[in-house]
């Protein structure tokens, strides 16, 4: 099997199912400078994220195949081969308030659990981040993963404080997203990213919000463009 | 020195214990940070799926106890187990309050379901997704909370002065260089040790013991390591972990006939035991969720389902999962006692890196979680409680002797390939060291070690870049998960008596 990395090619003799084993094999038998992260092997850790013939993909659960060709995530700086800067992740997360401000209690019922349920399998891998037009034109972007936190306490019944949340993603937020889709396609949690970014929009028009492109009367790029993306509001390919 | 650069606590791990650590510790007033071998996310706590033990009522909690301790075969102390499962209902609420997502019953209670060796369904769960649930809302509740975080340093050394613990070093994996973290009190959150039996493992490639071997080095107590659980049912092939919560919903065991063959329910390493002498003899075992139908696998183990489709092209509800026992968790540890104190004053140790006398010889499911979380609240709070004058005289010392470790190791020419050695000793702790036991294999172990032992002293690293080397953060993992083994296969020599976990074919008695 032939694999290229980065900008070299690999000739493998032993019999390897993921792109992970692959990278594994290779570190212990040809290259021990090919750099990577990885971590759990079962597709919960998000540390092996990488883009596999042009397309995000978990390392550990992608299965490898000749001729595949994987790099390292883009929208960030390379620390070293396939290891790439995540440090913004606390910032973002922080500025899109991606936590539970003020517990209430309430009762929660099996179809409140659901609304936030797969949004709560996000595994930080920066997939999404990686995939997204949006950080080509604004790097204050707060991108896929913070909003589908604040997306997941906004819509968990024991969040009692729901503005301070949609306060905090108007700017650089739920408006600057171009609706492509390119996130909820490379999820490996099957999270519709897009969709939800719909939602939150909704719920900030609801709050008061405004896209600013309309309200300032300007272009309106928040309403999307097509940038191969699906077109289909909320499906998710994924499943 | 200057003390403003004395940090409170310092929690060194980022998994469950270590962030709930964090969060008790800066709650009790204290000035924390974190320090990650990966980043919070990335841990173990992660792929723990099936639950987090709480009794089912205020009377089920003796019976939580009793379940605990005598699952442990007289290696638990009954006041350590009392106090965990009497503040479970506590350490749920918690979680609850800070926004864990947990799953539902119609009326509005969280929803629990039996495991292994439980007299009562008390796994409170959020599908099969319940540690990582918790390790995100933990770490979206230390974000509110600004907890610092440092992270990919790995720890190297302690700093411990008259018997006090003052700092420690570590190696900054994205540029080599070793820094100094001065602090009143650490707590050791690292984690167990399970990837010594990598390729055999469901454990992260990073659980390789790192807090332990160095404690191990500096004179901690530690205990317990002969104790590794192997999970039941991992899948054939690759060892990524099934959870019990599938046998727990009514999944069974069969073979190759279809039979059944051992009460799905029974004790991790009862189950374990059966499960592998099957396949020694060439039988397969299956795991048949096929009666439970897709709607309720879907609704309970969501991931499970997801597992078997990506890595065996198996639908769970049409097909049988061929499965096989992994190592699974580290009973053994650095000894604590009912304050999460080792023997080194105002160092801590919580979760799987602690032997809190809790599991004993054998963990049930869902009380990880349980002690992760309530033990960490209980170290966070008690390390934030010392208010100790800190003196330090042996200024930068270890700093500069791990720097001139860490030159060595990029100077030392390679004479062995370091993931050889590594695959070898994974070979042979399973094979030797694994669900069974006896004295001339243990033998046979302790002989290849010291060979294996001899290899790694021979060796270094081939790749010289200071930027992001993971070959030399791997290489210090080796020498870590060589010097568990060693105990590990000592102590197992010399406990000739079967107990839990560690089986010994040859006792007789």
């Amino acid at each position: 099997m032939n694999l290229k990395i980065i900008d070299k090619e690999y000739s493998l003799e032993d019999k390897v199912d993921t792109i992970l084993s692959a990278l594994i094999n290779i570190k212990a038998t040809q290259n021990q400078e090919l750099t990577f992260r990885s971590g759990c092997k079962s597709g919960v850790c998000g540390s092996c994220a990488v883009v596999v013939n042009g397309v995000e993909k978990l390392a550990c659960t992608t299965m490898c195949k000749n001729e595949d060709d994987i790099q390292p995530l883009k929208n960030t700086k390379v620390i070293r081969d396939l290891v790439v800067d995540m440090s913004y992740e606390e910032k973002f997360l922080n500025n899109a308030t991606g936590y539970l401000s003020n517990h209430q209690e309430v009762t929660i019922l099996p179809e409140d659990e659901k609304i936030i349920d797969i949004q709560s399998n996000c595994i930080l891998c920066h997939s999404c981040f990686s995939s997204c037009p949006v950080y080509e034109v604004n790097p204050d972007f707060l991108g896929p993963f913070a909003l589908t936190r604040a997306f997941r306490y906004i819509n968990d019944k024991k969040e009692s404080d729901v503005k301070e949340h949609i306060d905090s993603i108007q700017t650089n937020g739920v408006w600057d997203c171009t609706l492509c889709g390119n996130c909820s396609m490379v999820c490996p949690a099957h999270i519709d990213i897009k969709n939800d970014i719909m939602k939150l929009r909704n719920t900030s028009a609801q709050h008061g919000h405004m896209d600013p492109a309309f309200s300032s009367g300007g272009m309106d790029f928040g309403g999307g463009f097509d940038t191969g993306g699906t077109p289909d509001f909320g499906f998710n390919p994924n499943f | 020195m200057n003390n403003s650069q004395v940090l409170d606590v310092l929690v060194i791990g980022s998994g469950g214990a270590g962030l709930t650590a964090a969060l008790s510790a800066k709650e009790h007033g204290a000035n924390v940070t974190v320090l990650s071998k990966t980043f919070p996310t990335h841990s173990q706590t992660a792929q723990a799926q099936g639950g987090i033990n709480r009794a089912v009522d205020a009377n089920d909690i003796a019976s939580h106890v009793d379940d605990t301790l005598k699952s442990s075969h007289g290696l638990g102390c009954k006041e350590t187990i009392s106090l965990m499962c009497n503040l479970a209902p506590y350490t749920i609420n918690w979680l609850d309050e800070i926004g864990v997502p947990f799953s539902r019953t119609k009326e509005g209670k969280i929803k629990q379901r039996p495991l292994g060796g439980a007299s009562s369904p008390r796994a409170c769960y959020s599908s099969d997704y319940t540690g990582l649930k918790i390790l995100h809302t933990l770490y979206d509740t230390c974000i509110k909370n600004e907890i610092t975080f440092i992270n990919e340093h790995m720890l190297l050394s302690f700093i411990i002065e008259d018997e006090t613990i003052k700092g420690i070093t570590a190696l900054n994996i994205n540029t080599s260089e070793v820094v100094e973290i001065l602090a009143k009190t650490v707590i050791m959150a690292t984690g167990g040790y399970g990837s010594i039996y990598s390729g055999h493992t469901t454990n992260s490639y990073a659980s390789t013991g790192d807090g332990i071997a160095v404690a191990l080095k500096y004179g901690v107590e530690v205990s317990n390591l002969e104790f590794v659980q192997f999970h039941p049912t991992s899948m054939l092939g690759n060892s990524i972990l099934i959870s019990e919560s599938a046998r727990g919903e009514g999944g069974y065991l069969v073979d190759q006939y279809g039979n059944r063959f051992v009460d799905e329910l029974k004790p991790r390493d009862v189950v374990a035991r059966e499960i592998y002498k099957k396949i020694v003899y060439g039988d397969t075992v299956y795991l048949d969720l096929r009666h439970l139908g897709l709607e309720k696998i879907m609704e309970t183990m969501p991931q499970e389902r997801d597992l078997a489709m990506k890595f065996a092209d198996i639908k769970l509800e049409d097909e049988l999962l061929p499965i096989t026992p992994a190592a699974h968790y580290s009973m053994g540890g650095i000894k604590t006692d009912i304050n999460c104190q080792t023997n080194i004053k105002n160092l801590f140790a919580v979760g799987e890196c602690a032997d809190a006398s809790i599991h004993g010889a054998n963990r049930l499911g869902g009380n990880s979680l349980l002690e992760i979380v309530t033990f960490g609240k209980i170290a966070g709070k008690n390390a934030a409680s010392i208010n100790d004058n800190y003196e330090y005289k042996s200024i930068n010392d270890i700093q500069v002797s791990d720097t001139q470790r860490i030159d060595n190791i990029f100077n030392m020419e390679v004479n062995e390939n370091l993931y050889t050695i590594k695959s070898n000793l994974a070979k042979m702790m399973f094979k030797d060291v694994g669900l069974f036991r006896n004295n001339d294999g243990l033998i046979d172990a302790l002989e290849e070690h010291i060979h294996l032992l001899n290899q790694y002293d021979n060796t270094g690293i081939e790749d010289k870049s200071k930027i992001y080397n993971k070959a030399l953060v791997e290489f210090i993992e080796l020498q870590n998960t060589l010097e568990i083994s060693k105990v590990i296969i000592t102590n197992a020599l010399n406990r000739s008596q079967s107990c839990g976990a560690h089986f010994r074919s040859d006792d007789e008695s």
